[in-house]
């Protein structure tokens, strides 16, 4: 399973410059220690290097171990309210896990885009059939599923996987790729350049498996 | 002014330090923990060695910020809600004793209990201890109110309370700072024995006094920049909304009078101009319903709408939602049709467990074999990573109450006739609560039997050290336990058959026996691990 229609034009980070306003309304989700908080730095970074408004609600505490978690992750160019995102109102769903995916549809708007891992984690004796699950996904009119973790261990990027979904995630979220790009250079940087080298090719990764 | 992006948390401790603090005291609670964490690895508190070390609990925290207000400086104290009952005692107090350098109590509710065992509202706190109370409704505002506060403090000497909830403390957004911090204050010798001697002579004086400050401060709380009152011509349904509610209702987008509420005492006089200009008024606040009832005992309650009659939910979180379905019922605007998706039946819940490898799993382990052999055995829990012993595969413990309560519940027990009485509780919650409750139990000889599972550190707020490590033997035995009932030992597999043989013989002694399994948090293990592999980093500034 893979794309299975075509991206939509999202308002880019730059044709912002045009006096189009931007919106992008993301979940970011899975399980505990994933890395879900590391996406939504290296987006937040990207969109406050351009001047955009951001609010991002997370999760810590208890849930942190081993359980589902989530993030809501706001940018717009306009001043944002609500931490928390409305029913129906995201237009992108990142997962790093694909049940949990599913976890969070009502939030999604009914042209959003669902981007995630297609291998499970499985922690938990009831875990459904990952064919049902699968089955779901593609009942959404847009889809990209990934099996991140196998493409990172081929590619010797061991520990970006998250960083890869990130890049399946561009062009739905509508940033330049060149300004995610930048963002992990910057959010990177002080961890060294082998550490920003394995994320910048992770990111390439994840914009290639999803065209 | 540079813009940074921050947690409400984060917010809240970078304008505690612009503002000129000299001391952070804390327990570490979720969603309170990152403001202290902050202020830890910040050059400006590095560069001025602002206090910022870990208490061992929220009594002993206020009371150290007590001591260095009296001494004229600035200090913050900081917890969870359910912290606030620990340290009720010198907080109520310290309206009484009132402060020398300016006081922030900052509060952080968990509403929905997201990680707490209640959602109890801490602004009550405020009214009843009749000290002022801010609430932020943006990260923007919370840094802007530390200084405020801190002001605030010292000008009507009293201690300010800020109260935040879990979806200000946890959630970030581009705030703009100051580029320059103010200077401390100075060392003085100002404050008054007569106000800080709380002898009933002494306390009845300044009783007075701040019962008459409260016309003050209410009449400071209608004329603060923090409360908005926008009213429109006569309108059918006008809104109270306080701290991030308020972000909820402009939301919404729906244009009604709105009185903002960010700074208590509650200005009567606001909400009277609003009542005089509606119908009808929402109340609209995260947590109790607070503003609600007190606005229902001044005014005709018929037309007080909110979370006591329905329309809001009476107890969780608030959603933009709720707040968004609420206000379209009483406007008779239609919501946007827009169909939701739903979640595939398949999707299975997935609870948080105790990490691979981590200590307390075998601790459950072997106390669970012990225990299969007794009829009726009974295991009192306390607050931690531990309490997740309560969900399968362990089922292991039959309560959980607050920090502490393992070890007096056991004893409470132990009186009551049941045998085996066992507690469990890790090492920093026997620290915070469990050693007065240990006392008791060595000074009656109760029958029970005490593990302190001792991880190194306070794992469950995200591994912050912890005040009795490498000091727990000694403790024991200065409370009392027998050394030859006081047991260390290493939860690891491999010493299964050892950890269960001494549990076994301790719960036959007729006595107090404490056993200590300990071997360092996982999650702080792998953290320290990866730490040396790669580069140090830098601190955040």
């Amino acid at each position: 399973m893979n794309t299975n229609s075509q991206i939509h034009t999202a308002p880019s980070l730059s044709g912002r410059a045009g006096g189009e306003s931007f919106n992008c309304d993301i979940i970011l989700c899975g399980v505990g220690g994933q890395g879900i908080l590391s996406i939504a730095t290296i987006i937040g970074e990207a969109a406050m290097n351009e001047n955009l408004y951001i609010k991002q609600a997370e999760v810590h505490g208890m849930s942190q171990r081993g359980g589902d978690v989530q993030s809501n992750l706001r940018i717009s160019s306009n001043p944002i309210a609500s931490d928390l995102i409305a029913l129906g109102g995201a237009d992108v769903i990142i997962s790093m896990e694909p049940m949990e995916a599913l976890r969070y549809l009502p939030y999604l708007n009914k042209e959003g885009w669902v981007i995630t891992s297609s291998a499970p984690f499985v922690n938990i004796p009831n875990y459904p059939d990952i064919e049902e699950i699968k089955a779901e996904l593609v009942k959404l009119p847009h889809v990209v599923a990934i099996d991140i973790e196998q493409l990172a261990k081929d590619n010797q990027v061991p520990r970006s996987a998250n960083v890869i979904l990130l890049g399946a995630a561009q062009k739905a979220l509508g940033i330049d790729y060149d300004k995610l790009e930048a963002a992990i250079r910057r959010v990177f940087a002080r961890k060294g350049d082998a550490i920003v080298d394995a994320n910048v090719k992770a990111l390439a990764l994840g914009r290639d498996a999803q065209k | 002014m540079e813009k940074k992006l921050l947690l409400g948390d984060e917010a809240v401790a970078l304008g505690a330090l612009h503002a000129g603090l000299s001391g952070v005291y804390a327990y570490p609670g979720t969603p309170s923990t990152e403001i202290t964490e902050f202020i830890q690895l910040h050059p400006l508190a590095k560069e001025r060695k602002v206090h910022s070390r870990w208490c061992t609990n929220e009594k002993t925290a206020m009371e150290a910020a007590l001591g260095m207000s009296f001494m004229g400086k600035r200090a913050l104290v900081c917890m969870k809600h359910v912290g606030m009952n620990v340290c009720a005692d010198p907080f109520v107090n310290s309206a009484m004793t009132g402060v020398n350098g300016g006081v922030v109590v900052l509060v952080a509710d968990d509403p929905s209990m997201h990680s707490s065992q209640d959602e109890q509202d801490s602004r009550f706190y405020g009214k009843f201890a009749m000290i002022p109370t801010f609430e932020p409704s943006s990260q923007q505002e919370a840094y802007d109110m530390m200084e405020a506060a801190f002001d605030y403090s010292e000008k009507q000497c009293l201690p300010v309370l800020m109260r935040v909830t879990t979806r200000m403390a946890h959630s970030r957004a581009v705030v703009e700072v100051k580029d320059e911090a103010r200077k401390e204050n100075e060392l003085n010798y100002n404050a008054v024995a007569a106000n800080w001697v709380l002898l009933p002579a002494n306390a009845r004086k300044r009783n007075d006094k701040v019962t008459a400050q409260q016309a003050q401060l209410e009449a400071d709380a209608a004329n603060s920049p923090y409360n908005r009152l926008t009213l429109s011509a006569k309108a059918p349904l006008g809104i109270i909304a306080s701290g991030i509610a308020y972000n909820y209702v402009k939301e919404s987008g729906v244009d009604v009078p709105i009185l903002k509420v960010s700074q208590y005492p509650l200005p009567k006089k606001l909400v009277r101009q609003l009542l005089d200009s509606c119908e009808k008024v929402m109340v609209v606040e995260e947590g109790q319903p607070f503003i609600e009832e007190q606005v229902r005992g001044v005014f005709e309650s018929q037309n007080i709408l909110g979370r006591l009659t329905g329309e809001l939910p009476r107890t969780g979180e608030l959603t933009p939602d709720c707040v968004a379905a609420a206000l379209n019922a009483q406007l008779s605007e239609n919501p946007k049709n827009q169909e939701i998706l739903e979640v595939p039946a398949l999707v299975a819940a997935r609870p948080p467990q105790l990490c691979q490898g981590c200590g307390h799993r075998d601790v459950y382990t072997a106390l669970n074999e012990v225990l299969k052999e007794y009829e009726n055995p009974r295991v009192f829990g306390d607050i931690g990573c531990y309490t997740l012993g309560f969900l399968p595969p362990y089922r292991a413990i039959h309560s959980c109450v607050d920090m502490g309560a393992s070890i007096t519940m056991a004893k409470g027990a132990s009186d009551a006739g049941q045998w085996p009485a066992v507690a469990i509780i890790g090492d920093s919650t026997f620290t915070h609560s469990g050693m007065t409750g240990l006392l008791d139990a060595v000074n009656e000889k109760a029958n029970i039997t005490v593990i302190i599972s001792d991880n190194l550190t306070t794992a469950m707020t995200g591994g912050q050290d912890s005040a009795g490590t490498n000091k727990f033997e000694a403790i024991c035995m200065g409370l009392g336990v027998e050394p030859e009932h006081l047991h260390v030992v290493v939860p690891l597999p491999k010493n299964m058959p050892e950890i269960a043989r001494i549990i076994r013989e301790e719960i036959n002694y007729h006595g107090v026996s404490v056993i200590i399994p300990q071997r360092e948090c996982i999650q702080t293990f792998k953290r320290k691990a990866k730490q040396k592999k790669t580069l140090p980093q830098t601190p955040p500034c």
